[in-house]
């Protein structure tokens, strides 16, 4: 199709909407936000009848490439250490996926512009394509890599284990509450626009590193369609800068919605980009120096900072700090720390860091060992059954300088940059929050007021949101039978804090009788006044690396 | 004089070194090696189905291995894909609540309890097995067809055959039809995917709103060949017909009530098993694909069966099965009957009424279709077969 007759054709497809008369569509979701009907054009301009083949087409590659890669025997290739980490992404990943086609609606119901609603629409099918396409791969490493523990019980147990929650909120967050903060801020203006660039982009070619081509065919070819939907989530904001009233709100939810997305995406995808490679060279680019690209450069100085000249304030102080955690305060060094801290409450295997690994984070951030050798060290040590208990465990004795962390409230992600940890009773409970600005999220921000004004469209956090208080002082045996993580012979556990298989060296069930396991949170609540606050301010004075106070100060 | 500069150094180029790791399946034997299905859920069959495999518990409950619960709530305290979001009932809706967590309660996942499903929501699954990849082949295929079919026609000159009358009648009649399309894919379809209590109710759901957006705009670009091919065709003429003839008026009036419905159950009932036979069929198939070859016209049915065919072969499928289950439920089977039967009393009257404010369309093109009340007599007929396949009594709303 031409240019001249691709322009008419779009111009076409919008006669197709009319004004109701007789009666109007359901107003199922609600929004704090105003609009005027005076509106933005479809900035997809995609039409169906091109859009289904390039589709199928994009399709065809991909499986062409699967189907290369069997015949290829690409899994001689792959690191098991990248792989297993596969197990967590490709359980999470689909979810935010689907939940993105499930947020369009709330467009429809609260932005009045039927335009726009025919580009959400094409993104709803988009999001199905790419949520069943990640389910199809997830099927393919189980059926082709040498452990499918863990992929195949990927989806219960990404709901119910110790770091599944971190994940879901990428995706629950999309669907939920105030339409606008969830469907269009925190979905397409943050999360598609800013941080699929460090899932769909950055992650795949690590993935490519670690001898694993499929990752990248299929988030590549995902990775496609998103920038469409950028477009969406650009058109609903210039809309909503048109009302004055709306700029106070727009500041709230790209303050929660960038704090929100660093603090899981980069847990997350840093922690397998930093600890799930095998690729130690030198010049190759560290989380840090991608998430410096892609997240400041591309989307805050040039996206970001240029709405500016509508009167907005971007939040500047939370992208600053969020470089600052990243870069000075070891964010994802601490997270991949927890997460293997926490391996028998995992449902994949995490391989310990070795000499070569050590010089690699020494030299890409410098200052590393000192505050992370000596842990993984002993996390290398400890990793196979030698009538020695877990390094959580271990830890928990005092035989091993780390403090179990406090959850935050609002992220999920435990508060493991001590000193920036805060802690407040907030409807009646005493929390803890990684930050002062998660903290504000829950005690100002989900709120059906803020800053005086009414918001009673605005979401609420809720649910069980830390996962340690389900299993309060449940022996660790009985917590990975009850989540399902035991292998088919009834005791071999699914994760292992090593990539051996054989038999002999993996940890089963009986290893982790007679050990109970505390709530954090529910023992703060159980403090007096004093005993909690003696307990948070040694808390805070911890790390990092998760030493506790005492020894941070030796 | 010219100096060359020296030809620097090539960069040493860094990559990734390759390694033989032996990482695939069989290459040894030890405890859950051979476990390579996906052990969360049963599927109905006796074999797992990939469409299962890419699209069960994908969107997760709490009745199920939801320990911590959703973790957003709208503002009125409800969370995730309430059950209350249709009036419908499936069996353990009432009986298998999610179970109370709370300190030290554990997850209390329900698989290994009380079996898999939670509730009778989620037995269902999609006769058509939609997934990415029979969602592209399919419409690709269509959309490929069609436009060979125009391109066909355009090339051979097929639309000079046509009477003038027809040329009235398509520009007007048959083109106002992408707006029922357009209007029901968007605030019924792509509308009620949030809504549903299953990942496999919300893609088939999904998939039925991109077919229906899909045929209103095949219909807009052949409006719009058409315009540029016939000379004196008004390609515009759908938009007044829409709006203001009033033989159209009952169906824009059906169509947006459709939209206003809030129960998403409703909205899908309503629309595919009333409206769809009763007008849709009546419309597309009886009069516009039954009087196109005497017009001179063979081009206008291949466009009308492609919607006809994803309306026919598949929605109609994927709804058959969605609520024949709720029909037969082994505990709510008659209070779902009760209320669909309701709906039937009100959305019948509503569709035959604007079935018959189309009746003057049969006597508008030069070689006539079958008598209007043989069409309509025809599509009671059909509707009343789908109600009798969902043990529901049509009988009654169609004698008015």
């Amino acid at each position: 199709m031409s240019r001249q007759s691709l322009r008419e054709a779009h111009q076409k497809i919008q006669e197709l909407s009319w004004e109701p008369t007789f009666a109007t569509p359901a107003k199922k979701y609600g929004t704090d936000y105003k609009f005027s009907k005076a509106g933005k054009k479809d900035p997809l301009k995609q039409m169906l009848r091109s859009y289904f083949p390039m589709e199928e087409e994009k399709d065809n590659r991909v499986y062409g490439a699967q189907d290369g890669a069997i015949r290829g025997n690409m899994f001689r290739q792959v690191q098991e250490r990248w792989m297993e980490w596969q197990k967590l992404f490709l359980s999470i990943i689909p979810f935010p996926e689907i939940s993105a086609a499930r947020a369009m609606p709330l467009l429809f119901s609260t932005v009045p512009n039927q335009e726009l609603h025919n580009g959400q629409a094409i993104q709803m099918i988009d999001e199905v394509r790419h949520s069943t396409i990640q389910q199809n791969l997830k099927r393919l490493y189980m059926n082709n890599y040498i452990d499918p523990a863990g992929f195949n019980s990927s989806l219960r147990n990404f709901h119910n284990d110790y770091c599944g929650t971190i994940g879901r909120q990428f995706g629950e967050g999309f669907i939920t509450g105030d339409a606008l903060t969830a469907a269009s801020i925190y979905l397409t203006i943050v999360a598609e626009t800013a941080f699929t660039n460090t899932l769909f982009v950055a992650m795949p070619a690590e993935a490519a590193a670690n001898g694993d081509v499929l990752l990248p065919t299929v988030f590549h070819s995902v990775q496609s369609d998103e920038s469409r939907h950028i477009s969406n989530g650009y058109a609903t904001l210039l809309m909503a800068l048109q009302d004055e009233d709306n700029r106070e709100l727009l500041e709230r939810d790209l303050r929660y919605a960038f704090w929100n997305n660093h603090a899981v995406v980069d847990a997350a995808i840093g922690t397998f980009i930093e600890y799930g490679t095998k690729d130690r060279r030198k010049d190759r680019e560290s989380y840090a120096e991608m998430w410096r690209r892609w997240i400041y450069d591309d989307y805050y100085r040039s996206y970001l900072m240029p709405l500016e000249k509508y009167g907005l304030t971007v939040p500047h102080e939370e992208v600053e700090e969020a470089w600052n955690r990243i870069w000075n305060k070891g964010y994802v060094h601490e997270v991949a720390q927890f997460f293997a801290t926490g391996w028998l409450v995992n449902y994949w295997r995490i391989d310990p860091m070795t000499d070569e690994d050590f010089e690699w984070f020494e030299y890409k951030y410098p200052g590393w060992y000192a505050k992370y050798g000596e842990w993984w060290e002993n996390y290398n040590r400890l990793a196979t059954p030698n009538g020695h208990h877990p390094i959580a465990v271990e830890a928990a004795l005092g035989n091993i300088d780390y403090q179990y962390p406090h959850r935050c409230w609002t992220c999920m992600v435990p508060c493991l940059i001590r000193q920036d940890t805060v802690h407040d009773k907030v409807d009646g409970q005493w929390r803890t929050y990684c930050s002062e600005t998660c903290h504000w999220t829950d005690k100002y921000a989900f709120r059906p007021n803020y800053n005086g004004r009414e918001t009673p469209n605005m979401g609420q956090l809720s649910g069980h949101r830390e996962w340690e208080t389900l299993y309060h002082n449940w022996e660790l045996s009985d917590i990975v039978v009850d989540m399902g993580i035991v292998r088919d012979d009834g005791k071999t556990l699914t994760p292992q804090p090593h990539l051996d298989l054989d038999a002999d060296k993996m940890w089963t069930v009986d290893h982790l009788r007679g050990l109970p396991f505390p709530s954090p949170n529910v023992s703060l609540n159980e403090m007096s006044d004093e005993e909690r606050e003696e307990h948070m301010a040694l808390y805070k004075q911890g790390g990092p690396g998760g030493r506790h106070a005492a020894a941070a100060a030796g | 004089m010219t100096t060359l500069e020296p030809t620097p150094a090539p960069q040493q180029r860094s990559v990734p070194k390759l390694s033989f790791t032996d990482a695939e399946a069989g290459a040894k034997t030890f405890p859950g090696s051979e476990s390579r299905f996906f052990e969360y859920y049963k599927p109905k069959g006796r074999k797992r189905t990939h469409y299962e495999d890419v699209t069960i518990d994908v969107q997760p409950d709490p009745r199920h291995y939801l320990s911590q619960g959703w973790l957003y709530s709208f503002a009125d305290g409800q969370a995730g894909y309430p059950l209350e979001w249709t009036v419908l009932k499936a069996w353990g809706e009432d009986t298998n609540t999610p179970p109370k967590r709370y300190a030290a309660s554990g997850g209390q996942a329900t698989a290994d309890k009380v079996g898999w499903p939670a509730t009778g929501w989620h037995e269902f699954r999609d006769p058509n097995e939609e997934w990415e990849q029979t969602i592209y082949r399919y419409n690709a295929n269509v959309v490929r067809q069609m436009t060979q079919n125009i391109d066909n026609a355009r090339e051979t000159k097929a639309f000079a055959q046509w009477n003038p009358s027809w040329v009235r009648f398509v520009e007007r009649h048959a083109s106002a039809w992408m707006h029922p399309e357009h209007g029901l894919g968007l605030y019924v379809f792509v509308d009620a995917n949030r809504a549903a209590p299953t990942n496999m109710h919300n893609n088939a759901i999904s998939v039925n709103g991109m077919h229906r957006i899909r045929f209103a705009q095949d219909i807009a670009m052949y409006n719009m060949t058409l315009a540029n091919e016939i000379e004196g065709f008004d390609g515009t003429a759908h938009r007044e017909a829409w709006y203001q003839d009033p033989v159209w008026q009952g169906v824009r009036e059906v169509a947006e009530h459709l939209t206003a419905i809030s129960d998403w159950a409703e909205e899908v009932f309503c629309t595919n098993i009333v409206f769809e036979p009763l007008v849709g069929e009546l419309f597309r198939t009886q009069l516009v694909m039954h009087s196109a070859p005497g017009n001179g016209d063979y081009v206008t049915p291949t466009v009308f069966s492609a919607g006809e065919y994803d309306y026919a072969q598949r929605d109609l499928r994927y709804t058959r099965a969605m609520f024949s289950l709720l029909t037969e439920d082994k505990e709510f089977a008659e209070h779902n009957k009760s209320i669909m039967q309701g709906w039937l009393s009100t959305w019948v009257p509503r569709c035959l009424d604007a079935a018959r404010q189309l009746q003057p369309l049969w006597s508008q093109p030069e070689a006539k279709p079958p008598r209007f009340e043989d069409s309509l007599d025809a599509v009671k007929e059909r509707f009343a077969g789908i109600c009798r396949d969902l043990n529901l009594q049509p009988s009654k709303e169609l004698g008015q």
